[in-house]
């Protein structure tokens, strides 16, 4: 116990009484009580070592009165003393006045009986009067000091030396000794346990921590850090930087810290200590132990420690704090994305430059790149030999360059290590220049007219060295291969090279086309590389090469060979240009789409992958999807849906996917047999994109009720709710999407539930994904509709959790929860009592009448129409000031949400004084307008309203006046 | 001119006609712009049968004039290709079928001729002596080199490594073709010695009726 009362109990500063005294904290409470717990026990389960009388007595002033000691006590002068004795005829207890001396833990323990409810009080004195009591017990050797303590070691040989009776002494000195040492340990891990649930960070240490950690970094290897910076600059008041609705959850702040022996991660600080954020890409598994504490965290009460303890208190701080910031905690992934001024999480799926582009992240990510190869001293010889390759591009006249052209594909140039060196020694300016050779031949040529043979000097000969095609075709031959890699592609760019490129597929040289083609398509995997490729007249070029002779013979004559691989080279190219909306358009204007449309029929897979690859991205926009339907694709794509190859299939699934958002595509796919092979690929249920693609079409297809009587007799709702488990939420969202779209059946509906389609429908709820929210709660809404069913979704505490998605920040996720709360309420047995049982419920959908959106508009009316079908509940949205709001409404045009509203309205009529407030909240008057409207549902709903208002005398008035009985006349005559 | 001379004259087209890818007119534009060229150099001489014969300069003028080429040696070296029989004078058979190949070649006809070329000795390999000759004015002169020929022979050795498939330190006619069949851009390995694009399609459009399109349906035809 020595250790834990050194370090874990709080004492009072020494100064302020010359005895330090132990404060009135929780901690020290425990620690205490734990003790007596000790000591109480130690008689019972050590009889022998009880008894042993200690090297010197405990001694302290006690607040025990002599006469409460008795049997066992003789009384003395001033005091008493207990009757058994050491061996030297000393009394084991003695209390003289005040001051009690105590030499066994059996006397002790009898003192703590008799102290009774005093016990903690007397322990609290025995241990301040005696802050080391071990030395007490078993002598000065026994102190508690810092680093190694051989003291029981020490007894240990003593034992061993001596004979009989000193022998057995010293046997039970040692037991005590160990006893007590084992229960120092379990004291000191109890009380860092007790610490650790205090330990709280607050914003200015962090502050403070990070200001000395930003001490400590520097780009000097030397340094703790290269560099710690926070996220944002922006201080809130209360010291913190994150955005307020993560400051709840206790977080402070987020940190970008740059180690030197490793790539850069994130931090969040929050409350409870330091977290990793774990990035997708690079998992640092370091041990995700339970955080590392400080328990020495209350410093504050050594005000007297000299300077050079602070200073190593200070380092041993910034050292834990830094194996804090090691440590990994699994942080969902949505925090970081409502981390405000992170990066944005990219899905799997989406290929690595896609749509965003992410200039500073790949810039930073080329920094420490570079970094690398400067510090990187033992260079591969790859690096070297490329090197001197490169001097002869840059120094030799044509013939030196082809030969170093030539064997500098002999190096396995997929490599990074030799993209990049080739990148390093200056290789691309010299590759990109020899693609530009087109002028400067004219210019030769003139000047070779002029001047006589002989009088060139070798210098002057170099210069006006023809340069051809070669060069251009050993030179992109490399830069094909090189172009695999990122830094490289954006280097290609940066340099000017994918102008020259373009040009050269104005070239008559079908190779050469070719290489320049498949060069482009590598490169233009970047935002800002499709759009010089556009800017630059590239689509129109590269949609020319997809011209060529008929597919349909075979291709026996070289020439048309070579025509087609053209042809496949300029698919390739315009399906990574494709990944732009601008550039879809070009392609189109280029007149792109009647030439796949020719080229799909082909029958190699090389040439219909990106031919399928590009239409498929190209059917986001609605003229593409209209042209892929008139100009009979869809035929094709069903017909390559039966092929062999994985990635035809996922592509021509995705196209599906995007065109069968119309209803005709929808049929054409029907008609055509594509449902069969689409259910046929569920079973793929390995290759994750192939599947994705798969569901996403049968999603789309199954709008159509036809299609959905396919899927029925496919047996596909089993498939897709076995699918429910164990997906990636890209398949999920789609799966989920196709069982919504399914369940509008009814038949269907209960197929759902035969499969066990919803629990995981309902436990998909939980989720995070917007999309496969919107999604879920649309199919958990359209199974809801069957009474059966919701007592399955009932058990499952659905609705509650369809409720608490109306707090979700996307509109789309609010509109489509609301929409599935209505068919709930409509079939849960009790309604009105479930719908109470949700604490603050009412007032929550009720708030969002204030939404801007429409469709949240529209859905939350049909709910609150629901809603106040039961009459307590009608009066509690009531009190939550529902009139006003909805009359707010009533001048909104759209028919979907006057429908709704004119239900809502109804309804509301039944409770109170309800109709009068509409009618003081203006509502009627434009209610008398929606009989205008085109829609019958509106009219049906709005005549009921009016009906339930017209039942106050001032709203018959106002609705005389806004003319109800003509508009009236005109709908029903 | 006189019957009797167009007799020999057309057994030859014919013969001709066989033996290259050009078609019949095609040979006959060919004869008279040869006859052309030899008017042109000898205005006052009359042309004789056994005069028809094209000498050095005149045929190097041709390759630097119209196909562009610039190295004096190799200029040579397709003389010599051209000049079957050795006799420093082309005459119009060689004239004809040299064309063929040089013009319309297939790409086997190419390397034999490109590798008769670069064969400076004619001994049916290419050493590293004849490399380097052949190499030597390949690079710009850096100040900074202490060996100037430095360079140039790391540069041999490179392109034997990449070239020299038996490893016996020369280029045989099979290394060569092999390498050739590997990696088509080495068949010009140590200079230019065909014509590029441009000046073969300005040129064959000067004796092809209907310009570069007619030569290539003959070329096809051909195959």
């Amino acid at each position: 116990m020595g250790q834990t009362l050194a370090r874990a109990a709080q004492w009072t500063s020494a100064s302020d009484g010359g005895e330090g005294k132990l404060e009135f904290t929780p901690i020290n409470e425990s620690i205490l009580n734990s003790i007596i717990k000790f000591v109480e026990a130690f008689p019972g389960k050590h009889p022998q070592e009880a008894q042993m009388p200690f090297k010197k007595p405990l001694q302290w002033k006690t607040s025990l009165e002599a006469s409460s000691f008795s049997g066992g006590y003789e009384q003395t002068d001033d005091g008493i003393k207990s009757s058994t004795t050491d061996k030297e005829d000393n009394p084991l207890l003695v209390l003289e006045g005040e001051i009690l001396k105590v030499s066994s833990l059996d006397q002790v323990n009898a003192v703590l009986k008799i102290a009774a409810d005093k016990k903690m009080h007397e322990a609290r004195c025995v241990l301040e009067a005696n802050r080391d009591p071990l030395v007490n017990i078993l002598g000065d050797s026994f102190a508690s000091v810092e680093g190694e303590d051989s003291a029981t070691v020490r007894l240990l040989e003593q034992i061993q030396k001596e004979e009989g009776d000193a022998k057995e002494e010293k046997e039970v000195k040692l037991k005590v000794a160990l006893i007590v040492q084992q229960f120092d340990t379990q004291l000191m891990s109890q009380s860092i346990k007790e610490i650790a649930k205090e330990v709280r960070l607050r914003p200015e240490q962090v502050e403070r921590e990070v200001t000395l950690l930003k001490s400590f970094s520097g780009e000097d290897e030397n340094c703790v850090l290269e560099s710690i910076k926070y996220t944002s600059d922006y201080v809130f008041a209360n010291g913190c930087r994150a955005p307020p609705w993560r400051q709840v959850h206790g977080e402070i702040c987020y940190l970008r810290v740059q180690p030197h022996d490793g790539d850069s991660f994130y931090v969040t600080t929050a409350t409870a200590g330091a977290f990793i954020i774990k990035t997708t890409k690079k998992s640092k598994k370091k041990n995700t132990g339970q955080q590392k504490l400080e328990p020495s965290l209350k410093w504050k009460n050594l005000g007297m420690a000299n300077m050079e303890e602070e200073e190593k208190q200070q380092k041993e701080k910034k050292d834990k704090e830094k194996e804090k910031k090691k440590k990994v905690v699994k942080e969902k992934r949505y925090s970081r994305k409502s981390g405000h001024g992170d990066r944005k999480p990219k899905t799997p799926a989406q290929e690595e430059e896609d749509f965003s582009e992410s200039s500073s992240e790949s810039e930073e990510e080329e920094e420490t790149l570079d970094r690398r190869q400067e510090s990187n001293a033992d260079l591969p010889s790859e690096y070297w030999q490329i090197q001197k390759l490169v001097k002869y591009l840059k120094g030799g006249n044509q013939t030196a360059t082809i030969i170093a052209l030539c064997s500098m594909r002999d190096f396995n140039l997929t490599q990074e290590t030799c993209q990049l060196a080739i990148r390093d020694v200056g290789g691309l300016e010299v590759l990109i220049n020899l693609l530009e050779t087109e002028d400067i031949k004219c210019k030769k040529t003139r000047i070779s007219d002029k001047i006589p043979v002989t009088d060139l000097t070798p210098d002057e000969e170099y210069l006006v060295d023809p340069q051809t095609e070669r060069l251009q075709i050993g030179s992109l031959k490399i830069l094909r291969e090189i172009s695999q890699n990122f830094h490289i592609r954006r280097a290609i760019a940066d340099l000017g090279g994918l102008q020259t490129m373009v040009e050269i597929l104005k070239s008559p040289n079908k190779e050469l086309k070719c290489l320049a083609a498949e060069t482009i398509a590598n490169v233009a995997r970047f935002r800002r590389a499709r759009r010089t490729v556009r800017q630059h007249g590239g689509i129109k070029k590269l949609v020319g090469l997809l011209d060529c002779a008929p597919l349909d013979s075979d291709p026996v004559n070289p020439e048309v060979e070579k025509d087609i691989e053209v042809a496949r080279s300029g698919a390739l190219a315009l399906w990574s240009c494709s990944k732009m909306t601008k550039n879809k358009h070009a392609i189109r204007k280029a007149g792109g789409i009647p030439l796949l449309a020719q080229l799909l029929k082909s029958p190699h897979e090389n040439m219909l992958i990106p031919v399928v690859g590009t239409l498929q991205e190209c059917a986001s926009e609605q003229s593409y999807r209209l042209a892929i339907r008139t100009e009979g694709m869809i035929e094709d794509l069903v017909k390559n849906l039966n092929s062999d190859n994985e990635e035809l299939q996922m592509h021509c699934a995705s196209a599906i996917f995007k065109c069968a958002e119309e209803k005709e595509t929808r049929d054409l796919v029907r008609q055509y047999g594509g449902l069969d092979p689409l259910v046929g690929l569920l079973s793929k249920s390995e290759n994750k994109e192939l599947l994705a693609a798969a569901t996403g079409a049968i999603w789309k297809c199954a709008i159509s009720p036809e299609n959905v009587q396919r899927f029925q007799e496919l047996k596909a709702i089993e498939m897709l709710v076995g699918l429910l488990n164990d997906q990636p939420e890209e398949v999920l969202v789609n799966v989920v999407g196709a069982l919504g779209e399914c369940a509008q059946e009814p038949s269907n509906r209960l197929a759902i539930r035969k499969a066990g389609g919803i629990p995981p429908l309902v436990n998909l709820l939980t989720g995070t994904n917007q999309a496969l929210l919107v999604n879920v709660t649309k199919a958990v809404g359209a199974c809801a509709t069957e009474p059966d069913n919701m007592t399955v979704i009932d058990k499952l505490d659905g609705v509650r959790l369809l409720w608490s998605l109306l707090k979700n920040q996307n509109p789309e996720v609010q509109a489509s929860a609301a929409w599935a709360i209505c068919p709930c309420i409509e079939n849960a047995k009790d309604a009105g009592e479930m719908v109470r049982s949700f604490v603050g419920g009412l007032e929550l959908i009720v708030s969002l009448l204030k939404s801007e959106h429409m469709e949240v508009l529209s859905s939350v009316c049909a709910a609150i129409a629901n809603i106040a079908k039961d009459e307590e509940n009608l009066a509690v949205i009531t009190d939550h000031g529902v009139v006003p709001m909805l009359a707010k409404l009533t001048p909104m045009t759209d028919d979907k949400l006057r429908r709704h509203l004119a239900d809502a309205i109804a309804r509301c009529c039944m409770w109170g004084n309800n109709r009068v407030s509409f009618g003081q909240h203006g509502a009627v008057a434009p209610l008398v307008k929606y009989l205008k409207s085109p829609n019958k549902d509106v009219h049906r709903a709005t005549a009921e309203a009016l009906f339930q208002l017209s039942k106050d005398p001032e709203n018959c008035i106002t609705m005389h006046e806004n003319g109800v009985v003509k508009v009236s006349y005109d709908i029903y005559s | 001119m006189s019957g009797l001379k167009k007799k020999p004259e057309k057994q030859l087209t014919d013969l001709l006609c066989k033996e290259t890818h050009f078609r019949r007119e095609e040979i006959e534009k060919l004869i008279q712009i040869f006859k052309k060229l030899l008017i042109d150099t000898n205005k006052n001489d009359t042309l004789k049968q056994e005069s028809l014969k094209l000498d050095r300069t005149i045929f190097r003028d041709i390759l630097h004039n119209t196909f562009h080429m610039t190295d004096d040696m190799l200029m040579d070296r397709v003389f010599r290709a051209f000049d079957k029989d050795s006799d420093s004078y082309i005459c119009l058979q060689e004239w004809v079928k040299g064309l063929s190949v040089f013009l319309q070649g297939t790409v086997d006809e190419k390397t034999q001729y490109c590798f008769d070329v670069y064969d400076l000795n004619s001994d049916g390999y290419i050493s590293r002596e004849e490399m380097f000759h052949m190499l030597k004015n390949s690079m710009v002169k850096q100040p900074t080199e202490e060996d100037p020929d430095e360079g140039i022979k790391d540069l041999v050795e490179l392109t034997l490594k990449k070239m020299d498939h038996d490893h016996d330190g020369r280029l045989s006619y099979k290394d060569f073709k092999s390498s050739v069949v590997i990696e088509p851009l080495l068949l010009e390995a140590f200079g230019q010695c065909l014509p590029d694009n441009k000046s073969k399609d300005a040129f064959v459009k000067t004796f092809s009726d209907c310009d570069g399109q007619q030569a290539d349906t003959s070329k096809k035809g051909k195959k």
